[in-house]
């Protein structure tokens, strides 16, 4: 292990680092409105992954840096919520609802086909990078059971084939 | 303060005001076992062993967290208690891997002691977790998660007596884990100061001190009660 | 700002209206269906036409009937309103040309179906008639005047005894009496104090709070302020799940609304009385509706709950007293300061007074949202209001209260639905999701998706419940896999009464209740699963079994 007193801290770098990136501005302006108060910490980070797609490990340690609070206390909150990810998303996004509405009525089985045609799992993306397979708890759109998120547009009362079609015309 | 007298287990004992169950029983040699519990640091209520069956109440309370009242009237070690005590040690030891005959804490550890006392001897749950890792990037400390019991105390102690902040559970449910900053190799650490006092306040073989081989393991809770005392109580301080 | 100031503005906003309104939802169910698009199209249309004159078309929130959705209601037209039913946005020219007589084919619903007729509308009353980014329309409606009344003409004390009096009762899950708690924080010593609403809704197959945010977001804000008036605070948290984004920019623009009226921020209604609500945003936790969980949240913290006592009303948020309530509870308080406690008190059951709203989903045919009086026979709500299961299949059973819940069976269908009646067949009221499965719906899976629900959401803090439902998740596991035998289904029962029993927080003491209801009435679908025991015949729980030692 290096001393201390001669590595360059992780803190400094990040800054250093941070001041090439208008993000980070930006972030740093939606953080001083908050007064930098430290329980603001939650909606800093959903600010923090509305800018950067997701969050990665400068911009915790930015964040921890700005609010003064350990590093520790910046992770164990980011990966507690499950909106936050640390993992790069793919081009588009597919959020199917896995809620008890959804499920009596066959998310399960929207879920099973998007798994098989394109070979990644709840939480992962393809390796093309094209498409991140998200699950929900209910999106509150229960009326209209099951629905599917792509992209940010809840779509109503899909089949598997219909998802499917959906997704090759996203993609 | 006002005195308040309570009955503890069909003792009559009194106490004074703002004292919890707990104290009140180990000021009267009531043995109540207790895991997340750390002189010196407050209360989280985690580990439910301290639960306890106050009269009146349909609800089992913690001993630890629970403030006495007039005329409580408390069980702390009835066959149902026991048997949730049991239980709970049996998915402790199902949930990750408690392997004692090698680990560095065997003899001293509280997990181990406790599930002796209870009678438990065996786990009928079957076993569900993944291997976890063991952290020696440290200097001077090791932290094996296979045989962390999520108490938190090593995150309250290095909070709260030593101020570092170093230590934080991430993740939640059965993924929830003990990290050091940015859930970092613990040597590559910045925050952490070295002291210890974690190490010292894991009722378990988790953390440990390097070059400890099985067995050889004694967390020094003493030395923690001394800063506690001249930090928080300011005992024996100018 | 002064009452008649607020009259004028009425009078201004009544007075441009137009003869026939054309109501769009433009609630999260609807705009899934492009209602946005729908809505463009009519104002287009109504100009191609050239009918600007008499007929505007307005942005409203859900009208309940979200499965017959996109829906169009139509005032003015004739003294009853007409409804439109699964509009396409192409359906724009022949829907406009309608409203002067011309035939037209897009489906019309009927407002006297049960569905609509047996309701009773106190919480949603403004739900798909007002447009929820517009103040005047919720001040057109009376909205407001609550407030002005409680300011200006009631002690603090005198508003806590209306809403006892009231009978109202949280309905947030537990249904712990509101009066009460607002007696309790009220006389909670402290200069600070808060007023928290509670708009996580996690239940997952809920969706009540979420049209009352998106429809009327005005009635809950009002019922924050006058919680804060009679408690003694002065800043109040609306907690918001990130799921839902309409809901939350809904808010926000009603917040800056009622501030620009002086309906909110200091001084209200020219009197002392001050209070702010700033909105928080939750990140994906179920956990963080449980009370304790929630203020951690909104003090930036992980979403893990702490022991009560102390309770938040004694210790809540950064240690001050403070008042946290359901979303549809506080949108219940302006009827009950504007009518009285005691016509509330009028309706429902001995118990359980006033209405409950409920999300009508799963395997049913009218699918949405319906407000009843307390007590109503579950069955006029599945049969005659949802009009029973979809063609060719059978109700089996309706699961309440979500993964804190149970499944009634069908047998029990002419329960009363009120707090007690439902709790002591296992289940519970919840926050009103209400899931009816058909005889294709396996309870055994069933039980399994919740409690891998549980599993998914425990947030680890206490070890029953974090090892636990992983326990109980794995057993339900293998016997869905026709691994399990009668020694592990044992040890799931012995496990359901272990964790409700020892777990921190309502998460984990309920957790168990969806297999243990579920075992109380399919307990032959279990048994159907089970493995013969190589064992032989399962042991007790404290004798030696065949498993190999550990320790
Ligand atoms: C796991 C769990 C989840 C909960 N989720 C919610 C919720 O989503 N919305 C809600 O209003 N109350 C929820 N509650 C109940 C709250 O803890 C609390 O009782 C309620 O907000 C009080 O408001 P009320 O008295 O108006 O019902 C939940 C409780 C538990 C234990
Ligand atoms: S050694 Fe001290 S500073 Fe380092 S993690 Fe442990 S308690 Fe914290
Ligand atoms: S490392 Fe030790 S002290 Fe820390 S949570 Fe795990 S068991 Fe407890
Ligand atoms: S019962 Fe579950 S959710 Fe509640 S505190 Fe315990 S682990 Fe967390
Ligand atoms: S269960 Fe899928 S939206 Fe509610
Ligand atoms: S010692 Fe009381 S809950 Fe752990
Ligand atoms: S969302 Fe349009 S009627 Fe409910």
């Amino acid at each position: 292990m290096l001393p201390l007193l001669t590595r360059e801290k992780n803190a400094d770098r990040v800054l250093r680092h941070a001041s090439g990136d208008k993000r980070f501005k930006i972030l740093e302006v939606h953080m001083k409105k908050h007064q930098f108060r430290q329980d603001a910490l939650i909606e800093v980070l959903h600010k923090a992954q509305e800018l950067f797609g997701f969050l990665e490990d400068d911009l915790l340690l930015f964040i921890a840096a700005k609010l003064k609070l350990p590093p520790s206390r910046v992770f164990g909150v980011a990966t507690f919520y499950h909106f936050f990810t640390l993992k790069p998303q793919g081009e588009h996004t597919c959020v199917v609802c896995l809620g008890t509405a959804c499920y009596v009525k066959g998310a399960d089985k929207i879920m099973a086909a998007i798994q098989e045609k394109y070979r990644i799992k709840a939480g992962e993306t393809t390796p093309d990078n094209q498409l991140s397979l998200l699950t929900a708890r209910c999106i509150g759109a229960c009326g209209i059971a099951p629905a599917v998120t792509f992209d940010g547009h809840v779509a109503p009362k899909l089949t598997p084939e219909a998802t499917l079609e959906k997704l090759n015309t996203l993609i | 303060m006002a005195a308040k007298t309570l009955i503890i287990d069909g003792k009559a004992v009194s106490a004074e005001e703002g004292a919890t169950v707990l104290q009140v029983a180990r000021d009267n040699n009531v043995a109540i076992p207790t895991l997340c519990h750390l002189e010196g640091v407050y209360d989280v209520g985690a580990c439910r062993l301290c639960l306890v069956e106050v009269a009146g109440s349909t609800k089992l309370q913690p001993a630890c967290t629970t403030k006495i009242s007039e005329g409580m009237n408390i069980q702390t070690n009835s066959d149902r208690l026991r048997k949730y005590r049991r239980l709970t040690l049996e998915l402790l030891f199902a949930e990750r891997n408690h392997v004692c005959a090698v680990c560095v804490s065997n003899g001293h550890c509280e997990l181990q002691t406790l599930a002796y006392s209870l009678g438990l001897d065996h786990v009928r749950y079957d076993y569900v977790f993944p291997k976890w890792k063991v952290d020696v990037t440290h200097r001077l400390f090791g932290m094996d998660h296979n045989r962390c019991i999520l108490c938190t105390r090593c995150v309250r102690v290095c909070w709260h007596i030593e101020g570092a902040g170093t230590k934080n559970v991430a993740g939640r449910g059965a993924t929830a884990r003990i990290i050091s900053d940015l859930d970092q190799p613990w040597g590559d650490s910045e925050s952490c100061t070295e002291c210890g006092k974690c190490v010292m306040a894991c009722p378990t073989g988790a953390l440990f001190h390097k070059g400890a081989t099985a067995g050889e393991m004694e967390h020094d809770r003493d030395k923690l009660e001394f800063i506690v005392n001249a930090r928080e109580k300011q005992q024996w301080l100018p | 700002m002064q009452l008649d100031d607020l009259k004028a503005l009425v009078a201004k906003h009544i007075g441009a209206r137009k003869k026939i309104v054309l109501r769009t939802c433009m609630s999260a169910g609807c705009m899934s269906s492009q209602a946005d698009v729908i809505k463009r199209n009519l104002e287009a249309e109504v100009k191609a036409q050239g009918r600007e004159a008499e007929v505007e078309v307005r942005r409203v929130g859900c009208m309940g009937f979200c499965g017959q959705g996109p829906l169009i209601g139509v005032d003015g037209l004739s003294a009853k309103e007409k409804l439109f039913e699964f509009v396409k946005p192409t359906d724009a020219p022949a829907i406009v040309a309608s409203l002067q007589g011309a035939a037209c084919d897009v489906q019309v619903g009927n407002p006297d179906h049960p569905f609509f007729a047996r309701q009773m509308r106190i919480v949603r009353a403004n739900g798909g008639i007002v447009d929820p980014e517009r103040i005047e329309d919720y001040l057109a409606v009376g909205g407001y005047q609550a407030l002005h009344q409680v300011l200006t003409e009631m002690q603090p004390s005198e508003v806590v005894d209306e809403i006892t009096t009231s009978g109202l009762r949280g309905r947030g899950g537990a249904g712990f009496p509101t009066g009460l708690k607002w007696g309790t924080v009220a006389k909670s010593a402290g200069a600070k104090k808060y007023v928290v609403c509670n708009g996580d809704e996690g239940d997952p197959g809920a969706f009540m709070d979420r049209s009352v945010l998106e429809s009327d977001p005005h009635i809950v804000l009002e019922g924050m302020a006058i919680a804060a008036y009679a408690v003694g605070a002065d800043q109040g948290f609306l907690y918001v799940r990130a799921e839902y984004p309409l809901a939350i920019s809904r808010l926000q623009t009603a917040i800056k609304q009622a501030k620009a009226l002086g309906l909110l921020g200091g001084g209200i209604f020219e009197s002392p009385f001050n209070f702010n609500i700033d909105i928080r945003i939750g990140a994906g936790a179920f956990v963080c509706g449980e009370e304790t969980a929630l203020m951690a949240s909104v003090e930036g913290k992980r979403g893990t709950p702490r022991p009560r006592p102390p309770f938040p009303a004694e210790s809540g948020l950064w240690g001050c007293p403070t008042l946290i309530n359901n979303v549809e509870t506080f949108a219940n308080i302006t009827a009950i300061i504007n009518r009285g406690g005691a016509w509330y008190a009028g309706i429902g059951t001995e118990k359980s007074k006033g209405t409950k709203v409920f999300a009508l989903t799963g395997k049913i045919k009218n699918n949405g949202l319906i407000e009843v009086p307390m007590g109503i026979p579950l069955r006029q709500i599945v049969e005659e209001m949802g009009g029973g299961a979809p063609a060719g299949g059978h109700i089996k059973s309706v699961q309440t209260g979500g993964p804190s819940g149970g499944c009634i069976p069908a047998a029990y269908l002419d329960t009363p639905v009120d707090y007690e009646s439902l709790t002591k067949l296992g289940s519970i009221m919840g926050s009103g999701g209400m899931v009816v499965m058909d005889d294709a719906t396996n309870m055994v899976e069933i039980a399994k998706f919740y409690m891998e629900f549980c599993m998914e959401e425990s947030c680890g803090k206490c070890i029953p419940c974090r090892a636990g439902t992983a326990q109980m998740f794995h057993l339900l596991e293998k016997i869905t896999q026709r691994r399990g035998t009668a020694r592990d289904l044992a040890k799931l029962e012995e496990l359901c009464d272990m964790v409700r029993h020892t777990s921190l927080c309502g998460l984990g003491q309920t957790a168990p209740n969806p297999v243990a209801s579920t075992l109380k009435f399919f307990r032959s679908e279990y048994e159907a699963l089970l493995q013969p025991d190589p064992f032989g015949p399962r042991p007790s729980v404290t004798t030696q079994s065949a498993e190999p030692v550990t320790l």
